[in-house]
C-alpha cells in the first residue's frame, strides 16, 4: 500500500509498504477515505518528539470502511467508521474511569520503558506518533490495522460526509476537551492561546458550553477571522500586550479560565522563548512554553488552566509560584477521545457544531508532503489539511 | 612547593618533575579512596541508625542480598484472584505472557524451564514448588541440578476498592558469572528485573484484553 511515512526532521514522503493485516482478535483492518494532517504530526515533522524511527507511518486522524475483522471485533465489513487516534482496551481500570488515553494495555511493553522513566508512568497507544506511544503505524495510509476495534472506532450512518465527521478522530474531541476541563460557568471569560484546529474548536465548545465571551490570541490574520466568524473577540499579539489587553476586557478580574492550544513550539519573539527554541534546536528535549506562560500569568486567581497543547518534554523559567499564589487548577492530557466521541457525533447530526469550516485543502495522499511543507510553513493560509486516498496522484 | 610552581609554568617538565606530579596525583588519589570509603562507612551507619520503613525490601537501595540479586515488581489486573492464581498455577500457560520462557514441561514434582538467554543461547533452570496456597501464592526453588540457582514466589491479593487483584512476583537468583553477567544480560534485555516487569504487563494485557498488544503491521513480522 501507499503510505506518508517519516524519515527525519522535514523529510516526509510517501512510500510503498507493506499491507497490514490482522494480528490479534479484537483487531479490525480499516481502508482509509480521509485523513487529516494534525497539529501535533508538525511537530514530528520539525523532530522535536523523542522516539521516531525512519520509514514510521505518521497520522491519527483517520476514517474508513472496515475490510477486515478479526473474531472479538464488533465491527462488520463494509462499516463506515472513524477511529479515535488513542488506542485504548476498555476495560482496564483507567478505560473504566473513561481516562482513555491513560490506557495501560494498549501500549506494547517493551515501548513502555521509555516512557516510564521519561513520565514515571507510561501512556496509551497512540496511531501514527512517537515509539514512546506504541510505535502503531498510523493512518495516512491506505489501511490500517485497528487494534481493539470492539472499543475505539465509532460507525458513522450513510449519507453523513466524509469532512462532516472525520474529525471526531482527534481535534474536535480535543478542543471540546479543552473547554471541558475549564469548567465553564456562567459569566465567565475563557481565553484560548492558538487559533489552530484544537483552539478553534475549543472556542466553538466554550461557546456552546455557555462562555460569556471567548477571547482568541494568535498572529494569523486568516486564523484570527475564523476565530472572530465563531463568535470570540481576538487578539493579536503582535499588535497588542496581551496581559493587559486580557485584563481589561475582563473588568480588570483577568480570564476566568484560559487554554494553551499551543504545545510545546510556540511562536512569538519573546526572550524566554528564544532560549526555550535554541534549546529546542540544540536537541535538549526542551519545551517552548511562552504560551503557557503567558497563560499562567493572565488567568485570574483561583482560576482553571487546561492544557490541550502537546508537551513532551521539559520546560524551565515556568511560573510555579503564579500557580500556587493564586490557587490555580490545571488540567490536561491525551484526549479521552473515546469519552466524547459518541456525543460529538450526536451533536453534528443535531447541527449544533460547524465541523467543516477549517478546512482549507483537500490533498490526495501522494501530495502528502506537499501538506505538511505547507501547513509547517504557510499557517495563515493553510488552516487544515485533508489527505484522500485513493483520488488521483499527481 | 617547588613542584608546583613547575606545574603551573611548565606542563612538560623534566623527568623528575614528572615523577613529583605523579607523586601528587596519587596521593590525591589516594586521599579521595579514602574520603569516599570513609563516606561509604558513614553513611552506612547513618543507615543503618534509622527505623525501617514500609517499603518492600527489595525497593531498597541496596540490591544484593548475600550472593543473590533480588527482584519483584507488583501490577494490579481487573480480574478475581482466583482466576490468575488458575491460570498462573498451570505452568503450560507460562510462555504465552513470558516471552523469555521458550518451554515448559512438568514430570512429577519438577518443572523444567527452557530460558532465553543473553546471545542466543538457552538456559535450563529446574524447580520443585514448595508452598501452594489456592488462591493466594505460590513459591519454587531451584533443583540441585538446575543450570541457575534461584528461588521466587507470587502473590495474590484482593485490591482495594474493588481494582482486582494486586500480583506480586519475586525473584532472588545467583547471576551466572556474578555481577559482570548480570550486567551482559542486562545489556541483552534478558536481566530478570526487565524481563519481570515486562511479563507481568503482558499478564496484565492478556487476562484483562484477551490480547497482548503489538504495534506490528502484520503476522508474519509479529
Amino acid at each position: 500500500m501507499r503510505a506518508l511515512t517519516w524519515h527525519g526532521k522535514h523529510d516526509v514522503r510517501v512510500d510503498t509498504v507493506d499491507d497490514p493485516s490482522i494480528i490479534n482478535p479484537r483487531d479490525a483492518i480499516i481502508e482509509v477515505t480521509s485523513t487529516a494532517i494534525c497539529g501535533s504530526d508538525l511537530h514530528l515533522y520539525d523532530g522535536v518528539i523523542p522516539g521516531m524511527t525512519s520509514g514510521d507511518i505518521l497520522g491519527h486522524e483517520f476514517m474508513g470502511r472496515v475490510v477486515d475483522t478479526g473474531p472479538k471485533s464488533t465491527l462488520k465489513k463494509g462499516d463506515r467508521v472513524v477511529v479515535p487516534f488513542t488506542i485504548s482496551c476498555g476495560s482496564c481500570f483507567f478505560c473504566q474511569k473513561q481516562l482513555y488515553s491513560a490506557c495501560d494495555n494498549s501500549n506494547p511493553v517493551a515501548n513502555q520503558d521509555i516512557t516510564e522513566n521519561l513520565y514515571g508512568h507510561s501512556v496509551s497507544g497512540l496511531f501514527g506518533y512517537s515509539h514512546l506511544t506504541g510505535g502503531y503505524p498510523g493512518g495516512q495510509a491506505e489501511y490500517v490495522r485497528v487494534p481493539f476495534s470492539d472499543v475505539g472506532p465509532i460507525v458513522i450512518p450513510d449519507g453523513m460526509d466524509d469532512d462532516t465527521v472525520l474529525f471526531l478522530s482527534d481535534i474536535l474531541p480535543t478542543g471540546w476537551m479543552a473547554a471541558a476541563n475549564c469548567d465553564i460557568e456562567e459569566g465567565d471569560t475563557v481565553a484560548v492561546w492558538g487559533c489552530g484546529p484544537v483552539g478553534l474548536f475549543a472556542i466553538q465548545s466554550a461557546l456552546v458550553m455557555g462562555a460569556h465571551q471567548v477571547i482568541a490570541i494568535d498572529h494569523y490574520p486568516n486564523r484570527l477571522a475564523l476565530a472572530r466568524k465563531l463568535g470570540a473577540k481576538v487578539i493579536d499579539y503582535t499588535q497588542t500586550h496581551v496581559l493587559e489587553a486580557l485584563m481589561e476586557m475582563s473588568g480588570g478580574i483577568g480570564p476566568d479560565a484560559v487554554i494553551d492550544a499551543v504545545g510545546m513550539e510556540s511562536h512569538g519573539f519573546a526572550p524566554d522563548n528564544i532560549l526555550d527554541n535554541i534549546k529546542q534546536q540544540v536537541g535538549f528535549g526542551a519545551d517552548a512554553g511562552h504560551a503557557l506562560r503567558e497563560a499562567l500569568m493572565a488567568v485570574r486567581k483561583g482560576g482553571r488552566v487546561s492544557i490541550p497543547g502537546v508537551y513532551g518534554g521539559f520546560l524551565d523559567k515556568f511560573p510555579l509560584g503564579a500557580l500556587m499564589e493564586k490557587g490555580l487548577q490545571v488540567r490536561t492530557g491525551q484526549t479521552h477521545v473515546q469519552k466524547y466521541i459518541k456525543e460529538l457525533l450526536k451533536r453534528i447530526q443535531d447541527g449544533e457544531l460547524d465541523t467543516t469550516f477549517m478546512i482549507s485543502h483537500r490533498l490526495p495522499l501522494e501530495e502528502a508532503p506537499r501538506g505538511y511543507d505547507n501547513f509547517a510553513n504557510n499557517q495563515n493560509d493553510w488552516t487544515k489539511v485533508v489527505l484522500k486516498p485513493g483520488t488521483a496522484g499527481v | 612547593m617547588d613542584h608546583l610552581e613547575d606545574l603551573r609554568h611548565s606542563p612538560y617538565g623534566r623527568g623528575d618533575d614528572n615523577a613529583n606530579v605523579w607523586l601528587a596525583l596519587g596521593v590525591g588519589a589516594l586521599l579521595g579512596a579514602a574520603g569516599l570509603a570513609w563516606y561509604t562507612q558513614q553513611s552506612r551507619r547513618e543507615r543503618a541508625r534509622r527505623p525501617g520503613d514500609s517499603a518492600p525490601g527489595r525497593t531498597a537501595r541496596q540490591s544484593r542480598f548475600g550472593r543473590y540479586a533480588v527482584t519483584g515488581r507488583t501490577v494490579t489486573i481487573a480480574k478475581p484472584k482466583d482466576e490468575l492464581y488458575a491460570f498462573w498455577r498451570d505452568f503450560s500457560n507460562l510462555p504465552k505472557f513470558m516471552e523469555n520462557v521458550l518451554s515448559v514441561t512438568t514430570a512429577g514434582d519438577v518443572t523444567r524451564w527452557e530460558i532465553a538467554g543473553p546471545a542466543g543461547r538457552s538456559v535450563h533452570v529446574e524447580t520443585r514448588v514448595i508452598e501452594d496456597r489456592a488462591g493466594e501464592q505460590i513459591a519454587w526453588r531451584a533443583t540441585e541440578s538446575s543450570q541457575i540457582d534461584t528461588e521466587g514466589k507470587v502473590m495474590f491479593r484482593d485490591a482495594p476498592g474493588g481494582r482486582g487483584t494486586e500480583v506480586e512476583a519475586i525473584v532472588a537468583y545467583r547471576p551466572p558469572a556474578g555481577e559482570l553477567g548480570r550486567w551482559i544480560a542486562k545489556l541483552f534485555q534478558r536481566e530478570p528485573a526487565i524481563q519481570g516487569r515486562r511479563e507481568l504487563k503482558r499478564l496484565k494485557m492478556l487476562m484483562e484484553t484477551g490480547e497482548i498488544a503489538t504495534s506490528e503491521l502484520h503476522k508474519s513480522a509479529a
